[in-house]
């Protein structure tokens, strides 16, 4: 039955928002352990360790995300490890998100002079504490606005999730158009939500952005 | 036994080879100065000594512990022996205090407010001590460089290496770092410097050593082979830079 686009489905709209932030929550959660771990391979002085970093970010930034989402979902399925949308959707964010997060921060760290790394080891500090207090805490400020630039392209990205059924913002939209026949109405409202999650982020980004240039 | 024995050490980069059958002995409380025109290895020489380029023949023992035995802790090696760079390398997202603070505290496990008084001191003895809490780019480049010598000598080494350490500065700062370490040359600190200073290798340095081509050309007591050179190589050098 078709009925009239009311407030009740924007109340759902706003509703359904919530798991595409939780989603991009997720997502950045799973990607950035995965990208930190990625990062720091990419500058350790063991050859295999940086090659094996070079290749998954390779091999993850050359597929499309809705293939991972695929992989993991229909995939898994298949090799007989039946997972919840929820958790293909994890799993796939967090891989993809890993490979550009882990690309951004390993720019950052060697942003960072090597002559910085030198007086440490110079100082007897070992590897990975001169990461710690010396590396790290200087490529956090390089590392800032590419960062939440990208946190922005996870927030649409989650929007591929509805095609496994996950329902997100994007998912609700569909299925709000299913039943009232208003596409129009529905997804200018999602665009919307989309706008105000994403906008105060990009405008956070660019203020930090300047913040650095002026502090540098 | 040396505190320093530096024994036919040879080292290449792939098809270059940079250091030749290069030996030295330095004596405990002594001052070397190595000249030489650039490319000449004496800042490779300097950077193998505290294992930040290996080596591929030859040995070098610092106070007993061989440098390139791969069983040798370079980080326990590293807090004995200092080392100031050229671009004085201090961390700029940290202050003087914390630059010199920083290794004392993470690779000896010294409470903060213990070194704080290291560092405290430690800037006494390069004339810095109101700058504790002032941050690198505060500072003139001179005042920099001193900060970066108080934070090698926070770490009480047995040996003090200098990588041309005035030759970023201009020379109205290069007087300042050079008291500082006639300052230090009074306390009797072994001192290996890399350096195109020669009114002070004259007066400080104890020996200097010549390198020409990846060899220890001529050393001898610091006034007489810098007066009365022996090999025509030092003297146009000499030459070169004295006038």
């Amino acid at each position: 039955m078709i009925r009239e686009f009311g407030w009740i489905d924007v109340f759902y709209l706003v509703a359904a928002a919530r798991w595409t932030i939780a989603l991009t929550v997720a997502a950045f959660i799973g990607g950035g352990i995965v990208g930190v771990v990625m990062a720091v391979l990419r500058v350790s002085g063991i050859a295999p360790l940086r090659w094996f970093a070079f290749l998954y970010v390779q091999v993850v930034q050359g597929t499309p995300l809705l293939v991972l989402l695929f992989l993991f979902f229909f995939g898994l399925a298949i090799v007989g490890l039946p997972v919840l949308p929820w958790i293909a959707v994890a799993l796939a964010f967090s891989v993809y998100g890993g490979a550009f997060l882990g690309e951004i921060w390993r720019g950052a760290l060697q942003a960072i002079p090597k002559t910085q790394w030198e007086a440490g080891s110079a100082l007897g500090l070992s590897f990975t504490e001169q990461l710690r207090y010396i590396i790290v805490p200087q490529a956090v400020r390089v590392a800032i606005p590419p960062t939440v630039g990208f946190l922005v392209q996870l927030i649409k990205n989650t929007s591929l999730a509805a095609t496994i059924g996950f329902v997100e913002l994007t998912r609700e939209a569909q299925l709000t158009t299913a039943s009232t026949f208003q596409p129009f109405a529905a997804y200018m409202i999602v665009a919307l939500l989309y706008f105000l999650l994403c906008f105060p982020l990009t405008q956070w980004s660019r203020h930090l952005e300047r913040k650095i240039n002026v502090a540098a | 036994m040396s505190l320093l024995e530096i024994e036919n050490v040879t080292k290449t980069y792939d098809a270059l080879t940079v250091l030749t059958d290069v030996s030295l002995l330095v004596e405990t409380g002594e001052i070397i100065a190595i000249i030489g025109r650039s490319g000449s290895g004496k800042s490779t020489l300097l950077r193998c000594i505290n294992g930040l380029e290996s080596i591929q023949a030859g040995r070098i023992v610092i106070d007993g512990v061989e440098v390139n035995d791969p069983g040798t802790d370079l980080r326990k090696l590293r807090q004995q022996v200092g080392i100031v760079f050229q671009g004085f390398n201090l961390f700029p997202h940290l202050s003087v205090c914390r630059n010199i603070t920083l290794a004392p505290t993470v690779t000896k496990g010294i409470a903060e407010a213990d070194a704080r008084e290291l560092a405290r001191e430690a800037l006494v003895s390069v004339g810095l001590e109101d700058k504790i809490d002032a941050y690198p780019d505060q500072l003139s480049g001179g005042q920099q460089q001193r900060v970066a010598i108080a934070r090698s000598l926070a770490m009480q080494p047995k040996l003090m290496l200098f990588d041309e350490i005035t030759s970023a500065l201009d020379p109205e700062l290069t007087g300042e770092v050079l008291r500082v370490l006639e300052e230090m040359s009074r306390t009797g600190m072994t001192m290996v410097l890399v350096t195109h200073e020669m009114g002070f290798a004259r007066r400080f340095g104890s020996r200097v050593v010549f390198m020409h081509e990846g060899r220890v050309w001529e050393q001898g007591p610091a006034a007489d082979t810098l007066g009365k050179p022996k090999t025509k190589e030092l003297e146009t050098f000499l030459n070169a830079v004295l006038h």
